[in-house]
């Protein structure tokens, strides 16, 4: 995967300097505003935290064969879960609250993306199209309840949820200008992968994955078992936005759609569904995205440029991934997979 | 009757026509003629070599050896066009029309030159000039997929004469039809044969359909010509003796131990098939311990959705699996309660996962337990590891590594790593579909004598094949499988071999 993380971005290189900007100055930039100083960690590492939960939303259902891209719905109505707890029970400790914003949001983050997995069993739905029509049915749902039901009088220009009471804000890491999501991001990944690779769960997914005949053969609930690992693939992607509106915005609104469910496919597939190779990859294009606003300032660079950048590496990646065992070097014997 | 005046009439002849597939000799110089304007029928067993006959001719293979003469003419036939071009064309066994077309426009669209813009009006009048003179017609203007089966299968034949094919091979034409779909369909082909001066060559497992429809038949055994004739001149005996061969049954050697109770049970079984037009009917069907009950049957009568039954895959609409005298619905822990074991055909495609190791595809039976037998939530890489590379060795699996993906195995010891699977621990009831398909002599002594050694340890096997010599070789008892119903039962000491083949022909 690396190979193809290279080929994608020596394109991009390509296309900046058909463009008349120099490759030299981007990566430059990127390294700069993404990993050059403690304040631009700070920040990479800020966008690090939604970016691994969402991969896990593409991951945990892509060891059991299905493409979930719809990730972004789950994001936001967890966002917006947490909003209304807030705004129900704003007396609560701020523990307690902070807790129940993180169990609704993986709520009903799970039940929608749970949803489409069984939808996927019962009902032959294509998961990958389902998925992302569900996205923007969430997105609606999400504008019509901070415009609506939800909405502070006074939030004016930009309708919110109301701001979260202090108590319930979530801060950062001890010693970090980073807020506790990449915390939870982290340790949501080492907890995914201990569940796929040394539970009876996770084998039982990987049979699915590797031959849904064989695992029907098996006798396994294979019903049962996608519902649960969408649904956790989900629910993580939940409590991202969750800890968007706990740690960042402070209330719910449309700036919860930030992508971050995009972003997470690619981070998932540049990781190869790996769980733990999430962490790094997330943190890589955790930093293009903190430069995006460095390189359009000094460069004179559209907004859509870190777009035009994940979709040339997607489309190495994807490339490798058809050309993989049909060319000699991609053989396996020859090249070893891990 | 005689052929219509200035329509070609035309004959194929191939002789010593010989196919091999490296080491494997598929067809070993077969001659056949088949004369012009006749129905000629070619029988023969799965892997006799009739479809490699038929595809030399077609142009799909190019022979190892021998010529083939259509119309008293050498040909050279390098590709199914030169096939098209001399006039000769083949319906297949399952549909080849597009199914979101009409009729008119899966006819027009097949043409070798298919216009660049369709003008409709011409293209429509010239069909229905062309309907009118078939003896039958099909509705041009309705979709391919709401056409019976039956029309779709008149509509490939009128397809074939309206691309002006003279010379027509049908590859088990009726073998999704019903029996009065299939009597229509091939009553039709043989007026054509009688009025229009068509030729055909139809493969069929159906005795009879030669009976009642052909003229001539050639029987083709493991690859060679056996026999053949006038239909007139042959009865259903001598055409299962041709097809069959007079084998020696095996000497049941090394059964031991009596039979014991009843262990599977099957009572009034009802389900749909693949096609969702036909159904599979099981009245009654046992196996005990210690026996093992061969299911004989002609490819695609219903042998694979039984499997599918009794693993859980196809549902029932009536009727009930009992193993071990408790209601059997396959899930996991039933399977386990009553010691059920798969061996399902083609092991790496229906019964591993190809990209996980060969330790791990050993342990799918029992990675979610203790030796104990209670659940366990946390997996043990390093004792399933040793435990697989123990069972590995004890079944002889060659291997790089343990580690290795299963899919980097050869057939055989993809076969030996699943047998070692679902051979481990005690096996109440053992089921198995063409363990042998496509594996050498040696695996296959091997995987033979552990379905053995399974069965005289007790376990009550179903053995579901369609190599009759393997049938044969292992079975105590056989039954014979037709039309997705159970047809025939005997002993596998006294199995009468011609009487076997008549009904795995469809006929008693």
């Amino acid at each position: 995967m690396t190979a193809a993380l290279c080929v994608g971005l020596a394109a991009f290189s390509l296309f900046l300097a058909t463009i008349g900007k120099s490759p030299v100055e981007f990566y430059g930039l990127v390294y700069k505003a993404g990993f050059g100083t403690s304040f631009s960690w700070a920040n990479t590492l800020s966008r690090t935290a939604p970016l691994l939960l969402a991969a896990l939303c593409v991951a945990l259902p892509a060891r059991l064969g299905l493409i979930v891209i719809g990730g972004e719905g789950a994001i936001v109505l967890g966002g917006v879960a947490a909003g209304a707890v807030a705004m129900a029970a704003p007396g609560l400790p701020g523990g307690v609250g902070i807790a129940l914003m993180a169990a609704a949001a993986a709520l009903i983050g799970g039940a929608w993306i749970g949803a489409i997995g069984l939808l996927r069993y019962k009902r032959g739905v294509n998961e990958t199209i389902a998925s992302l029509l569900m996205a923007y049915i969430a997105l609606a749902l999400m504008n019509h309840l901070v415009e609506g039901p939800l909405r502070d009088p006074a939030s004016l220009n930009k309708p919110s949820t109301a701001p979260l009471p202090e108590g319930f804000r979530i801060g950062d890491l001890p010693g970090l200008d980073v807020h506790w999501g990449l915390a939870v991001g982290v340790l949501g990944c080492v907890i995914a992968w201990a569940l796929m690779e040394r539970t009876r769960w996770g084998f039982a997914a990987r049979i699915i994955g590797g031959n849904l005949r064989a695992a029907q053969v098996q006798g396994l609930p294979v019903g049962r078992l996608l519902f649960c690992w969408t649904a956790l693939g989900g629910a993580f992607a939940g409590l991202a936005g969750m800890m968007e509106v706990a740690a960042v915005h402070g209330s719910a609104n449309a700036s919860l759609a930030a992508g971050y469910g995009y972003t997470g496919i690619l981070v998932a597939f540049l990781a190869r569904q790996n769980m733990l190779a999430i962490i790094p990859v997330a943190i890589l294009l955790a930093g293009f995205e903190a430069a995006n606003g460095l390189t359009q300032r000094r460069m004179d660079l559209p907004d859509a440029t870190v777009l035009v950048l994940q979709g040339f590496v997607f489309i190495a990646i994807l490339a490798s991934e058809t050309f993989y065992g049909r060319f000699k070097m991609f053989q396996p014997d020859r090249w070893s997979r891990s | 009757m005689t052929a219509r005046a200035g329509v070609e009439t035309i004959g194929v002849e191939t002789i010593g026509l010989t196919m091999r597939f490296g080491a494997f000799t598929a067809l070993d110089a077969v001659s056949l003629k088949v004369r012009p304007g006749s129905f000629h029928a070619l029988l023969g067993e799965n892997g006799a070599g009739k479809s490699t006959l038929v595809k030399c001719i077609m142009g799909f293979n190019r022979p190892t050896a021998g010529s083939i003469l259509v119309g008293d003419r050498e040909a050279a036939i390098p590709d199914p066009r030169a096939a098209h071009a001399l006039g000769l064309g083949m319906v297949y066994q399952h549909f080849t029309l597009a199914g979101a077309l009409t009729a008119a426009e899966n006819l027009v669209i097949s043409r070798d030159d298919p216009p660049g813009i369709v003008n409709w009006a011409k293209e429509r009048a010239a069909l229905d000039a062309f309907m009118d003179r078939m003896p039958f017609r099909a509705p041009l203007d309705v979709p391919v997929n709401r056409l019976a089966a039956g029309e779709r299968q008149k509509l490939e034949l009128l397809k074939q004469l309206y691309l002006g094919r003279r010379f027509l091979i049908l590859d088990e034409p009726t073998s999704v039809l019903t029996p009065s779909e299939a009597d229509e369909l091939l009553g039709m082909v043989r007026g054509l044969t009688e009025t229009d001066g068509l030729t055909v060559l139809m493969i069929t497992h159906k005795f009879r359909e030669v009976t009642a429809f052909a003229d001539t038949v050639s029987v083709l055994r493991r690859g060679r010509y056996v026999g053949g004739g006038t239909v007139a001149d042959l009865d259903h005996g001598a055409m299962a003796e041709m097809m069959i061969g007079d084998r020696q049954i095996a000497p049941k050697t090394g059964r031991t131990g009596a039979l014991g109770a009843p262990v599977l049970q099957l009572e009034g079984v009802n389900a749909a098939d693949r096609s969702g037009l036909k159904e599979i009917a099981i009245d009654e069907l046992t196996a005990s311990g210690g026996e093992i009950v061969g299911v004989a049957g002609i490819s695609g009568n219903g042998q694979t959705e039984l499997v599918e039954i009794l693993a859980g895959q196809r549902p029932l609409r009536a009727g009930g699996i009992r193993v071990n005298g408790k209601p059997y619905g396959a899930t996991r822990a039933e399977a386990r309660a009553a010691r059920v074991r798969y061996l399902p055909e083609e092991p790496l495609r229906n019964a591993c996962a190809p990209a996980m190791s060969v330790a791990e595809n050993i342990s799918f039976h029992d990675f979610d337990i203790q030796p104990d037998g209670a659940r366990r939530f946390w997996l043990r890489p390093a004792a399933m590891t040793r435990h697989a590379a123990a069972l590995a060795a004890a079944f002889k699996v060659s291997m790089a590594s343990i580690d290795s993906p299963i899919a980097s195995l050869s057939g055989g010891n993809v076969q030996r790593a699943v047998l070692a699977r679902e051979l481990s621990g005690d096996v109440d009831l053992l089921i198995v579909a063409n363990p042998c398909f496509g594996l050498d002599f040696s695996a296959v002594a091997e995987i033979r004598a552990r379905i053995m050694a399974a069965r005289n340890a007790g376990a009550a096997v179903l053995l579901f094949s369609e190599d009759l010599d393997e049938i044969l070789e292992l079975s105590d008892r056989i039954l014979v499988m037709s039309e997705g119903r159970i047809v025939f039962e005997t002993e596998g000491a006294s199995a009468d071999m011609a009487l076997i083949g008549q009904h795995m022909a469809g006929h008693a």
